[in-house]
């Protein structure tokens, strides 16, 4: 079996784990104030971090490419209040743009 | 969407809450599409859909990989952004007060939007009734797409000439984007996507991103 496999496998049932051991621990657990700052912190700064490697990296290396028009177009979307389709399909259409103009 | 729910009982909830599911399924086309895009086979992308069954998690998982990152990488961030479900568990479980094998389905569709739409009605019927709707509504839909998503995507070629590369951040931004009016969580955003982008060149792929929970910890410990 490959890494891939793996990976897919693994994460499906440890995901799964997680919500099923949210249904049935006791809620006194995650109570305490700094628990759940921590616990609110962690998806925000996993996804920042996720955000900048996939819109500015390429193989681990530093890259500024047709993806800053994309992003840059999902911000002000997001900015003006557009709904969520417009936002996802502005960015991409934009990337996607950029990227055969450069071509 | 969600605003205005719950003055005709029964009806209306079940109408919305499907039409949650069918709005935010159909982004599994995209999941479908970046995973191709990201070198998973259409099996790989079908089976995270039904099994694993979290949007962020399942984004994370393809993009730590097909950035170079480990297996264990991308197993450790899928899980840590899969968390949050487990706190929504903790919620809907005083809710839904079930056992058994209602219990272990439950869980399943336990998620960012059922527990969202179950939370915003007014009373415990229709939180019982949108969290069952919206979830397998959502369930049905994200599975569907994301095959369509997956074949489609083996079609195009080159997916960054169709802004395939670009989808997963953007999403990113649009789930993100709403909650950094708190001025905490916008520091550790920041902060996060700098430190990552600080060091990417310097560690192996994955770590960048799991690293942050450090940040997470600082930010958050007073």
């Amino acid at each position: 079996m490959n890494s891939q496999w793996i990976a897919v496998i693994i994460t499906s049932i440890l995901c799964y784990a997680i919500k099923y051991i949210g249904h049935a621990i006791p809620e006194i657990w995650l109570s305490h104030p700094r628990v759940q700052r921590i616990t609110n912190l962690i998806p925000i700064v996993l996804l920042s971090a996720l955000v900048a490697m996939q819109a500015f990296t390429t193989k681990t290396k530093f890259i500024v490419d047709h993806r800053l028009a994309g992003i840059a177009v999902a911000l002000i979307a997001l900015k003006a209040k557009l709904p969520f389709p417009a936002v996802v399909i502005g960015a991409m259409a934009t990337s996607a743009i950029v990227y055969r103009l450069k071509i | 969407m969600v605003t205005g729910m719950g003055q005709n009982i029964g009806v209306s909830v079940k109408r919305d809450s499907l039409s949650v599911g069918l709005a935010v399924g159909a982004a599994g086309v995209a999941f479908g599409a970046v995973a191709v895009a990201d070198h998973f086979t259409v099996a790989q992308a079908c089976f995270l859909s039904f099994v694993l069954f979290s949007g962020a998690s399942q984004f994370s998982l393809v993009a730590v990989m097909s950035s170079g990152g480990s297996a264990l990488s991308a197993i450790v961030t899928g899980a840590f952004l899969g968390g949050r479900n487990g706190l929504y568990g903790v919620r809907m479980a005083q809710i839904l007060k079930l056992k058994g094998a209602k219990r272990a389905l439950a869980a399943q569709i336990t998620i960012d939007e059922s527990t969202g739409v179950s939370i915003a009605q007014t009373n415990h019927e229709d939180q019982v009734t949108a969290f069952w709707y919206t979830g397998f509504g959502v369930f049905v839909f994200w599975n569907l797409f994301t095959l369509l998503g997956a074949l489609g995507a083996k079609a195009i070629g080159d997916t960054s000439a169709w802004g395939l590369d670009v989808a997963s951040p953007a999403i990113f931004c649009a789930v993100l984007f709403p909650r950094l009016k708190e001025r905490k969580l916008l520091i550790a955003s920041v902060l996060a996507f700098i430190w990552a982008l600080s060091i990417t060149e310097v560690v192996p792929a994955g770590v960048p991103i799991i690293s942050t929970v450090v940040i997470a910890a600082i930010v958050g410990w007073k």
